[in-house]
């Protein structure tokens, strides 16, 4: 077991990431009836503060607040207890982060700030939203440099040596995200907060959108890249074997730095002020990050094919029933990857240039981050969370805890697969995405789209039903594990941090050399971004006042 | 580093699809000129309504197989009058925005066009089929955004 300051840190994390998960999910279920017309909102209260709040609080604030939880812990268990310091600035930057998070929250709840998780300027809000998102952002860099600095202690400690796995992939996370960071710091602080409090009048558009992508796209990394670490060194220790193999697994993380960043116009693709070339580019550098991701599947596969072909599993696919079915810590990881598959295949679609034209803010995107974040990166925390809490409390996970642990996965599972397919459908027919009803007065093309077996408004209304229920379920197990369930008495009701072995014996040293890769990304930052960001500064239009129209 | 072989022909597969598809997606762009929507030009959020073409929104005819359609986006609706344009024939539409960030999305159509202020988008498309298509706004806009959209008819 850690540290008891530590625990005390991360379950405090989880605290606020569960409380925002609790909210977040509660508005998502409000959306699907306010599209279906069967609930009406209170005149104080509209669609689009739901949305935002939605967003807002589970893409930014369960992802986050969790992802620290988790590295908090696999840090203090993997290179021993913190010093004084890191835990000072740890607890530091969980207040500044929550202290963003409930400014901001404040804002939407107020009415002051129906922008959006993406608040695209000139759409502008009260200049405190931004400071809030501004605060949550720098109170992650706190947290993020005490971790750092726990590293490095380490390192000094222990010269001339490979750090654990665990250790180095929370150090390429943490440097992803503080490169990323630089551009919506760059935008909300140079840009959005002088003109949200008066003192410029106009703003640059297209330049703000551009530095907001450029962070964009490699947040989705920083909540996918935890999900990572806990498949390659949590996965195998479940299934009773080692890491397939320490380097490679090392080599696919730091490929995510470099081609997770230069890549933020893909999501700009059918907009004005960047050239194809540009435009183009950038999609060659997105299609880079294929090469780690087939290498994690590898990486994966081969793991499960190891350990069931130890347990007895004969034949080509023998080795496939002998895997621990019956352990949900397992399970609902799987189908975080199971989910992954698809999720991938659209992320392909999407970032295909032309392709782009089709899917591009349809319902088809909504349905494809919730098969990307909604599912593969969610349900693998929540994997984590039926052992993390016990871990961390000391509390037992029991049997009952476990099966409602079953219950909570296949209803996510169901509620999911519903929800994103119709979503997937009704977006390829054209249906747009963030809107309160879609029927359009009835326009016989928008009636259309919802006259399918799946693509109706009741098969999302269903979904979403689902997967409240479940999440639902999922706020009683953690507050049981939280408060509630006995105490560890034994050695064998002790809940453990599964952590396997990696061998580094044939890894090369200079994976572990940082300069060489923030260099490159560097390098690939100012080749992808340079040119096309100095000229819409250069020939800029006027400015942009700002709207409220909201 | 070792790899397994098994992992070499995977990768080597993925890799070379990769390059296949980005060859496809590469020479289609820029040698059959399927780009998606975008354009260089700015223009003067403020006085979008004296510049041209958006002084007189609406359907022009450039020259005998071409047309050209000016449209201007805001908080919620478009200033288009007429949207009749023919069949089969090259449609050039130019979108600007004079307010916030909206989009030009005609449904059944490769037309999804973001309006940015400050921007011109242009997008060239001919339509096959007669008929009336809708028309709407696919970015987030405000409380309105979801009533957002008007009607072009293919003669």
């Amino acid at each position: 077991m850690i540290a008891q300051p530590e625990r005390k840190i991360a379950l405090w994390h989880l605290g606020v990431a569960y409380t925002a998960f609790l909210i977040g999910t509660l508005m998502g279920v409000l959306q699907v009836f306010i599209r279906n017309d069967a609930l009406q909102l209170p005149a104080w209260l509209d669609y689009y503060q739901i949305l935002t709040a939605h967003g807002v609080l589970l893409a930014l604030i369960y992802t986050t607040f969790f992802i620290f939880a988790f590295f908090i812990t696999g840090m203090s268990k993997s290179l021993g207890s913190f010093g004084p310091k890191v835990r000072l600035f740890s607890w530091i930057g969980l207040w500044v982060t929550l202290l963003g998070t409930v400014m901001a929250t404040v804002m939407i709840i107020a009415g002051e700030a129906s922008v959006l998780y993406t608040f695209y300027a000139p759409l502008k809000a009260n200049g405190f939203y931004y400071v809030g998102l501004a605060l949550v952002i720098v109170g992650t860099w706190i947290s993020s440099f005490a971790l750092v600095g726990h590293y490095m202690v380490w390192r000094r400690n222990n010269k001339g040596q490979l750090s654990p796995l665990f250790a180095f992939m929370t150090i390429t996370t943490i440097v992803l995200w503080i490169i990323a960071c630089l551009g919506v710091v760059a935008t909300v602080l140079f840009q959005y907060i002088p003109w949200a409090f008066g003192w410029t009048d106009t703003i640059n558009v297209e330049l703000s959108r551009s530095l907001f992508w450029y962070f964009g796209h490699p947040l989705v990394y920083f909540w996918l890249l935890p999900a990572y670490i806990a498949w390659y060194t949590i996965v195998p220790k479940l299934l009773g074997v080692k890491v397939f193999s320490d380097s490679l697994a090392r080599l696919a993380f730091v490929l995510f730095i470099l081609f997770s960043i230069p890549v933020g116009f893909h999501h700009q693709l059918t907009e004005p002020g960047i050239s194809n070339f540009w435009k183009f580019l950038q999609v060659v550098l997105t299609f880079m990050v294929i090469v780690p991701s087939l290498m994690t599947a590898f990486s994966m596969f081969a793991t499960f094919e190891i350990s069931g072909r130890k347990k007895g599993g004969t034949g080509l696919f023998g080795w496939f029933k002998k895997l621990p079915w019956r352990d949900v810590r397992f399970t609902s990881i799987f189908i975080a990857m199971a989910f992954f598959i698809p999720g991938g295949a659209g992320g392909i679609i999407n970032a295909s240039f032309q392709l782009n034209e089709v899917v591009h803010n349809t319902l088809w995107i909504v349905g494809h981050f919730h098969i990307t974040v909604g599912t593969p990166v969610a349900m693998t925390f929540m994997g984590l969370t039926f052992w993390l809490i016990p871990y961390l409390t000391g509390r037992r996970f029991t049997k009952r805890m476990q099966r409602l642990g079953f219950v909570q996965i296949i209803t996510w599972s169901i509620g999911m697969l519903l929800m994103s397919t119709a979503q997937h459908v009704l977006g390829l027919m054209g249906a747009p995405r963030r809107t309160a009803y879609s029927g359009y007065n009835d326009h016989p093309q928008a009636m259309e789209w919802f006259e399918g077996i799946i693509s109706n408004h009741v098969t999302m209304a269903i979904g979403g039903t689902i997967l409240f229920l479940s999440a639902m379920i999922l706020m009683y197990i953690v507050i049981m594990t939280m408060f509630v369930s006995p105490k560890a008495e034994t050695p064998e009701q002790m809940v453990e941090f599964p952590l396997a072995e990696s061998d580094m014996s044939n890894t090369p040293k200079w994976l572990e050399n940082w300069w060489i890769w923030i260099g490159i990304a560097a390098a690939l930052i100012v080749i992808a971004y340079a040119i096309p960001l100095t000229e819409m500064i250069q020939h800029a239009p006027p400015g942009s006042k700002g709207f409220i129209t909201w | 580093m070792h790899f397994h072989k098994y992992e070499k022909i995977w990768l080597s597969f993925g890799i070379v699809s990769l390059i296949v598809f980005l060859s496809v997606v590469g020479v289609s762009a820029f040698s059959q000129n399927h780009t998606p929507s975008g354009g260089m030009d700015t223009i003067d959020p403020e006085k979008v309504n004296e510049t041209a073409p958006f002084d007189n929104p609406g359907v022009t005819q450039l020259d005998e197989d071409t047309y050209q359609v000016a449209i201007v986006a805001l908080a919620f609706g478009y200033n288009a009058p007429d949207l009749r344009v023919p069949a089969g024939k090259e449609i050039i539409f130019k979108v600007t925005s004079t307010d916030v960030v909206h989009s030009f999305t005609i449904d059944n159509t490769k037309v999804n066009m973001m309006v940015v202020p400050g921007r011109i988008t242009t997008k060239s498309y001919t339509f096959e089929e007669p008929g009336k298509y809708l028309i709407l706004c696919n970015e987030y806009c405000g409380t309105g955004h979801h009533m957002m959209s008007t009607e072009i008819e293919v003669y």
